[in-house]
């Protein structure tokens, strides 16, 4: 078998990032986290996407992550960043969890619809709740590091800093459960379901908890969002939000766990130069990059670096 | 010796179809059983009904002793009734080796080896070996080692057939239903392909049912024949027997003979 | 008493402006499979093409009653020149392809296009108000209702009408109807399936261009106006049956009902009442209310 080089891959690139981190300018440093927020529900829907499964509704858990980190903040003045990720994540985890049980019964198109209605919804709540802001939203109060609150000028340091750690490890677990029997299911269940059953496997509950999995990224990466934009509003639940995740996750590929964080980044980055250079173009640099990978890359940019590798 | 599958007064309506009233038949272990019967006979239905892609109207089946009527085809699968398809269901996208491992993987799950915490390589139960190993031998042991690393959508019809009955290996299986396990195969080949899977059953030691519309194959291979008409099963014995029953002989053989008659005789018409 | 009766109005009126919106989607799903996100593209380019022809027209002196033709012929005109352009241009190597990745590719289309817009028309709105006060208006108790809204529901009668005459009556539509039941075996009876295709992603593109420019004299044409267009209609089809001519009808009446209920008892809820019953429908019934049977599998 061949050895597994992602890790030791995944912890060259983190001890760059920390490395290089202090030095870089700030608005790099606010890139790159951003990056990495996208980069995490973007992993679990490279999980959905390997089972065939694209949710159109993910912004959902994006957004149950932000609001369940701000709310923290709101309610009860937290403001450690490990306790925002780990609320957003157990809060959308939790909604996934209950939510799962309907959407896991759907496939192809209508797990897609499903998704957006139910992302609509929140969407369509949160505009209407006056006490959080309507579409207005609201700020996060500055963030905390174990109680302790950096200077100014590290706090984007900071932030960069835990998110970089926090996306390695989600890297890393994924990476592992995608070689587990239940993870490797996912393109056996892409490809013909009724063998799956009679193989002797639940395509529906593997969907399941692949459902809660990227969930659960979506709400850390929601929170991750929340803190290092400092704000939160109902967008990050509309449809042109989910949009922008399948985007990335279709230019980024399945084939590795590094991809996803890849790709958010290069979206990034083709995002603000193509708004810099031309705001009223920069949809259409997007849009004809998302055609051109879809006709020429079908398995993403992933598949430039995994070339010769792959049968 | 007991039975290790008994289904009992099993029926199956589709609106107005009938496509099983009252069947009865209690397989022996270890024992080969030939469904024959013309299209639309019941044979698919009844196959259907055991692995639980279909609950019968009425009736029960019991496998060693434990009724599985109501189980879901995954929980009758697990419990060792295993299945091949008229229509080859494979991974299409996926190479037979990696159709393999897929199936594998399924066992390895639900023996609760290879989880996210374990260590290691787990060893297949029932096979004892690596998961890899597995494959290859299975593969091997059905003439597919050529086609190991080939996508199964591009195999050609033979072989995506054999690699169908290949994967219902992994699971060890103590009951094998193959649905037409040599339709559209040459009359020649139909042989080396039932003699290569009689073979791996014998070694893995298993019940086996098939389905065949080849009289010489159902001759050849069965220890005992259940012969199905209009959801019914009108003769169960053994296949020289069962092949003289007269109205085995106007409903089913005749039958074919009938249909391939006026199959032929229609375009000239 | 009389509000009940404003609720039917409103409820009339937005049923029918859904209805012109959302049923070209659905006449595409059901022809080509094609969840075509540039529905809403097509949206705004009508609105666009409406409001600055229009427009223009008005300002050289043409008699104010021409421009309800004209905003009918702007959508034309648009429809006839872009969707021609990208079904033959882009989609039809398409096919080939699964659903959800030929929805990605029109959801690529869709950024293409919003930026197409901005280049052609620049990013100040447009307005022509003048069709819309044009025909003056009626009370009912404190309620004024413009005339306008009229025309709007005469052209989703129409179009719902239209469709239906054709899809019955016509030799067209007879053979689109076979191509919607089984695209296979008419091309195998020897259908041009890539002229229905052409024609069908033309048509139904058209129709959603229509309710574009007949939507444009009373709103203010901004960049994005087809962004929430593109949501609302899919809630509409999906709620109807993807695919069904009459669920498309019955999705906008209950959609724009019941939006028009929560607006004047419950005007929080507006918004997500819409989705809530996308999601209900397709929770009880996936393949929506009108929808056929799935084929047995082994």
């Amino acid at each position: 078998m061949r050895r597994d080089l992602t890790p030791r891959t995944l912890a060259l690139i983190v001890a760059a990032i920390l490395a290089a981190g202090p030095f870089a300018p700030q608005w790099t440093v606010f890139l790159l986290t951003v990056a990495l927020a996208k980069g995490l529900v973007v992993l679990g829907l490279m999980i959905l996407l390997r089972c065939g499964l694209v949710s159109f509704g993910q912004a959902l858990y994006y957004c149950i992550g932000a609001y369940a980190a701000g709310l923290l903040g709101l309610r009860y003045e937290v403001s450690g960043v490990f306790t925002l990720m780990l609320a957003g994540m157990l809060a959308s985890g939790a909604t996934a969890f209950v939510l799962g049980f309907l959407l896991a019964r759907y496939r192809s198109i209508f797990f897609g619809l499903l998704s957006l209605a139910i992302s609509m919804i929140l969407y369509g709540l949160l505009v209407k709740t006056e006490a959080l802001g309507s579409s207005d939203g609201f700020n996060l109060l500055p963030s905390t590091l174990a109680g302790f609150r950096p200077a100014d000028a590290w706090v984007r340091y900071m932030v960069l800093a835990v998110a970089v750690v926090v996306a390695f490890v989600a890297a890393l677990l994924v990476n592992r459960y995608l070689k587990t029997p239940l993870g490797r299911l996912a393109p056996a269940i892409k490809d013909n379901e009724i063998r799956v059953e009679y193989m002797g496997a639940s395509a529906r509950h593997a969907i399941h908890v692949k459902y809660v999995i990227a969930a659960a990224l979506a709400g850390l990466g929601g929170a991750l969002a929340a803190t290092t934009v400092g704000h939160i509003d109902p967008e990050m639940a509309y449809w042109t939000t989910s949009g922008e995740f399948i985007f990335i996750t279709i230019l980024a590929g399945t084939g590795n766990v590094i991809a996803p964080f890849l790709g958010a980044l290069i979206f990034g980055i083709i995002q603000s130069v193509a708004f810099d250079i031309s705001p009223n173009t920069w949809q259409m640099v997007l849009g004809s990059s998302l055609l051109v990978v879809i006709v020429f890359l079908p398995n993403g940019l992933w598949s430039l670096f995994s070339r010769g590798k792959a049968s | 010796m007991a039975a290790i599958l008994d289904a009992r007064g099993l029926c199956k309506n589709f609106g107005a179809v009938t496509a099983a009233s009252d069947i009865n038949a209690a397989i022996e272990r270890d024992s080969v059983v030939g469904l024959i019967g013309t299209n639309g006979a019941g044979k698919t239905t009844f196959i259907n009904m055991i692995t639980g892609y279909l609950k019968p109207d009425r009736g029960r089946i019991h496998y060693e002793g434990r009724d599985i009527t109501s189980l879901a085809p995954r929980d009758i699968t697990r419990l060792g009734i295993c299945r091949s398809f008229q229509i080859p269901q494979l991974y299409a996208s996926l190479t037979a080796f990696e159709n393999m491992m897929a199936g594998i993987g399924v066992v390895l799950r639900n023996a609760g080896l290879g989880g996210f915490f374990s260590r290691g390589e787990p060893l297949v139960p029932g096979h004892n070996l690596p998961a890899e190993e597995v494959a290859a031998r299975i593969l091997e042991r059905f003439g597919l080692a050529d086609y190991r690393d080939k996508n199964a959508q591009v195999l050609p019809g033979g072989v995506r057939k054999l690699l169908d009955i290949a994967l219902t290996m992994v699971a060890k299986p103590k009951i094998l239903l193959l649905d037409e396990p040599t339709s559209g195969v040459s009359s020649e080949e139909k042989f080396v392909i039932m003699e290569m899977i009689m073979k791996a059953v014998r070694a893995e030691g298993a019940t086996v049912l098939f389905v065949e519309h080849d009289m010489e194959v159902v001759s050849r291979f069965a220890e005992r024949v259940l012969a199905f008409y209009d959801g019914r099963i009108i003769a169960d014995a053994p296949p020289a027997e069962a092949l003289e029953n007269a109205e085995v002989k106007r409903f089913v053989v005749g039958g074919e003979l009938h249909r391939l008659d006026e199959a032929q005789a229609r375009p000239r018409a | 008493m009389e509000q009940l009766l404003a609720v039917l109005i409103d409820g009339i009126i937005y049923s029918a402006w859904l209805f012109v919106a959302a049923v070209g989607l659905t006449l595409i799903y059901g022809v080509m499979k094609i969840v075509n996100v540039t529905h809403g593209s097509f949206y705004a380019l009508g609105a666009y093409a409406a409001a600055s022809i229009t427009g223009a027209l008005l300002a050289h002196g043409m008699p104010p009653y021409l421009s309800y033709a004209v905003l009918l012929g702007s959508a034309v005109l648009v429809s006839v020149i872009v969707a021609p352009l990208i079904e033959r241009g882009i989609l039809r190597f398409m096919y080939a392809k699964d659903e959800v990745v030929i929805l990605l590719i029109t959801y690529a289309l869709f950024l293409i296009l919003e930026d197409v817009i901005k280049l052609i028309w620049g990013v100040n709105p447009y307005f022509i108000a003048e069709p819309y006060g044009l025909l003056g208006s009626f009370d009912i108790g404190d309620l004024t209702y413009p005339y306008y809204n009229m025309i709007l529901v005469g052209v989703a009668i129409a179009c719902g009408v239209g469709l239906a005459w054709m899809l019955n009556h016509t030799r067209t539509g007879k053979l689109l109807v076979a191509v919607i039941h089984d695209t296979e075996i008419s091309r195998a009876m020897g259908i041009n399936v890539d002229r229905f295709y052409l024609f069908t992603f033309t048509f139904g593109s058209l129709l959603a261009a229509i309710g574009g420019a007949y939507t444009a004299p009373t709103v203010s044409v901004v960049p994005g106006l087809g962004v929430e267009v593109i949501v609302l209609s899919f809630a509409v089809v999906v709620i109807g049956g993807l695919g069904s001519l009459p669920g498309a009808a019955l999705g906008a009446v209950i959609v724009g009902l019941v939006r028009s209920a929560t607006i004047h008892y419950l005007p929080q809820a507006e918004l997500f009442v819409i989705y809530l019953v996308m999601a209900a429908v397709l929770a009880f019934r996936p393949r929506g209310l009108f929808s056929l049977a799935e084929a047995r599998k082994i």
